[in-house]
């Protein structure tokens, strides 16, 4: 609504100092908002002073993760990170958009309301309950059938051999990485699916007219037009999976080894804060845990404003 | 193969790749659903409802837990909705035109998919020190924290939604404008408002990463807010990963509980949102 100008001396005092009070509060509440997460970053800034002042750029470099003899090196959490989300996506991204295809491009309109709602539903069930599944279902299952088998393939293959074989032990980077995948899964589909339905339908209408195919249209027409849109999406689900703590630290394994095979165990900066966190006592170890957070927190901070920088552009290339 | 045959083959493999992904999708959620109901079903008894946490080998049920939840979550929602209603408010009425709104907006959608184990260190370094101690209260603002944002976003659009003619026959009558968007304005968006209130609790329900250095865990019936509180998810998370089976199974139990509650939350949501419709 455009600002109304009410303005009226009228009024009786009453109102006009209810007026101020609420317009106030509503203002204050939104600069809180923004308060919150600078607050936020100082107390993670504050937390991990410490442990950036002994290690210095150690801290970020070193592999070494050692709380008996307080050397604190961020680099296998920060690797755990960025491969499990890097997994996540590498197999999220096509299914997702397999979905989104799906929902508005081939389903009749009376399932599509159900079949979005579902894949939602999948964003509702807290990251808990994919742990403990990850854990009991997922791992043992996965253990059994699927690591033999890239143990038996990849074994004597050069480079891939090492990434993927080794002792199949049911939990493990890429364990974290698959059930990572269904979870940003959710998050991707909807914003896919939401700037697929922003093309205008003559555009779709006039590549059918010519004689494309569905996935013609799709491919050089609803694509290359919400491409911002897309990748927005993507590193949506991205900042999810970055960030995702409980289901993956009871698939990760929990181990601050650098290891080259994708069956080993890791670990990743939530997984380690979420275990380690509450047995931290002395000082540094704390402070380390902190510097951990902080570096979560710059990663997401970067990839999330990329992603809404990504759909605002979006939205006004929409708008005009 | 004629190019045109190939063409339409491209399709037709493509087309059944991306039905494939939608099916792979539906199995995974049918899939955790299913090991849910399964494993947690046997678990599912009054005990579970009448009974605090046991020791390893003992009978036991998840009384402390549910309530901790219950009225984590309640405390959390109590304190984060008005803070998020407020703020959206600025943002779709009084503020719509001010350089702060779309820096507002940007932070909130930020701080809306932020990792939740940041609010976690966060309220651990705002109350859990200076208090000298782990406390439902520091769990319930953590959950505050992530409330805010949900509400905020779902505030804004729903009030968007409410046409401008609604207003400014208000305003015309008169009515002063805070009257204005509390009575009309808010009476008209109040199934969205709802509808965002409720998905906020259901994605603080299950939240885990936030309560393990907040509100901690108490294996004893409490309900002093000042001391560790029993909470379902750290419960279900200690009791799955430890190696009594006893405790494997209430872990179960617990999490179809917080499945089925989070579940039915939001599909009652959605029902909200979809009852009759706002008159656009």
């Amino acid at each position: 609504m455009a600002d109304l100008a009410i303005d009226r001396p009228a009024n009786p005092p009453r109102a006009r100092v209810f007026d101020g009070l609420f317009q106030g509060a509503t203002w204050f509440f939104a600069v809180f908002i923004l308060l919150l997460l600078a607050a936020v970053l100082a107390s993670l800034v504050v937390g991990a002073l410490p442990a950036l002042r002994k290690f210095g750029w150690g801290f970020v470099v070193s592999s070494s993760w050692n709380p008996v003899t307080e050397q604190f090196g961020a680099l296998p959490a920060i690797a755990g990170t960025l491969i499990t989300s890097s997994i996540a996506m590498l197999i999220g991204i096509p299914v997702a958009f397999g979905i989104a295809l799906f929902i508005t491009e081939l389903c009749p309109p009376w399932l599509k309301r159900p079949i979005g709602t579902l894949v939602e539903l999948l964003a509702a069930i807290p990251s808990i309950i994919y742990g403990i599944w990850g854990l009991f279902v997922f791992a043992p299952m996965f253990q059994q059938t699927v690591e033999p088998v890239l143990n038996d393939v990849f074994g004597d293959v050069p480079i891939v051999g090492a990434l993927l074989s080794g002792p199949p032990l049911g939990i493990g980077m890429l364990s974290a990485g698959l059930i990572l995948a269904i979870m940003v899964l959710p998050f991707i589909t909807s914003v896919t699916r939401d700037v697929f339905e922003t093309v205008p339908s003559v555009l779709k209408e006039s590549a059918y007219g010519i004689g494309a195919t569905t996935w013609e249209v799709v491919w050089n027409i609803v694509l290359p037009t919400t491409r911002v849109g897309v990748i927005g999406g993507v590193m949506l689900g991205l900042g999810r999976a970055l960030g995702e703590t409980m289901a993956v630290t009871f698939v990760i394994g929990n181990s601050h080894d650098l290891q080259a095979s994708l069956l080993a165990p890791g670990t990743t900066i939530s997984a380690a804060l979420a275990n380690e966190f509450s047995e931290a006592v002395t000082e540094i170890y704390r402070s380390a845990l902190f510097g951990l957070g902080f570096i979560l927190f710059i990663i997401t901070f970067l990839v999330l404003a990329a992603a809404k920088y990504m759909l605002i552009r979006l939205q006004r290339q929409a708008g005009t | 193969m004629s190019p045109y045959a190939r063409r339409r083959a491209t399709n037709a493999v493509v087309l059944t790749l991306s039905f494939g992904a939608t099916a792979l999708g539906l199995l995974w959620l049918a899939l955790i659903l299913w090991t849910l109901l399964w494993n947690g079903i046997s678990a599912i008894s009054l005990n579970l409802f009448t009974l605090s946490t046991p020791a390893p080998a003992n009978v036991g049920g998840l009384k402390n837990a549910i309530y901790g939840s219950a009225i984590m979550t309640a405390v959390a929602t109590l304190v984060g909705s008005p803070i998020g209603i407020l703020a959206g408010t600025f943002l779709a009425e009084y503020g719509r035109h001010s350089p702060l709104a779309p820096v507002v907006r940007f932070i909130n959608d930020i701080l809306l998919s932020a990792p939740s184990i940041i609010v976690g260190l966060f309220i651990y370094d705002l109350m859990v020190l200076p208090m000298g101690g782990f406390s439902a209260w520091a769990g319930a603002i953590a959950l505050a924290i992530l409330v805010i944002p949900v509400v905020v976003r779902t505030t804004e659009d729903m009030l968007n939604l409410v046409p401008n003619s609604l207003r400014e026959a208000a305003a015309a009558l008169g009515t002063p404008k805070w009257k204005v968007i509390v009575m009309v304005t808010y009476r008209a968006a109040i199934q969205g408002m709802l509808t965002g209130i409720m998905l906020a609790v259901a994605r603080i329900a299950g939240e885990t990463a936030p309560l393990l250095f907040t509100a901690l865990n108490n294996q004893f019936w409490s309900t002093d807010m000042n001391a560790p509180m029993a909470n379902l998810p750290v419960v279900i998370f200690q009791f799955a990963l430890s190696p009594y089976k006893d405790w494997q199974s209430l872990a179960w139990g617990g999490a179809l509980l917080i499945t089925v509650t989070i579940l039915a939350l939001n599909i009652t949501a959605r029902l909200v949102a979809s009852w009759k419709g706002f008159a656009k």
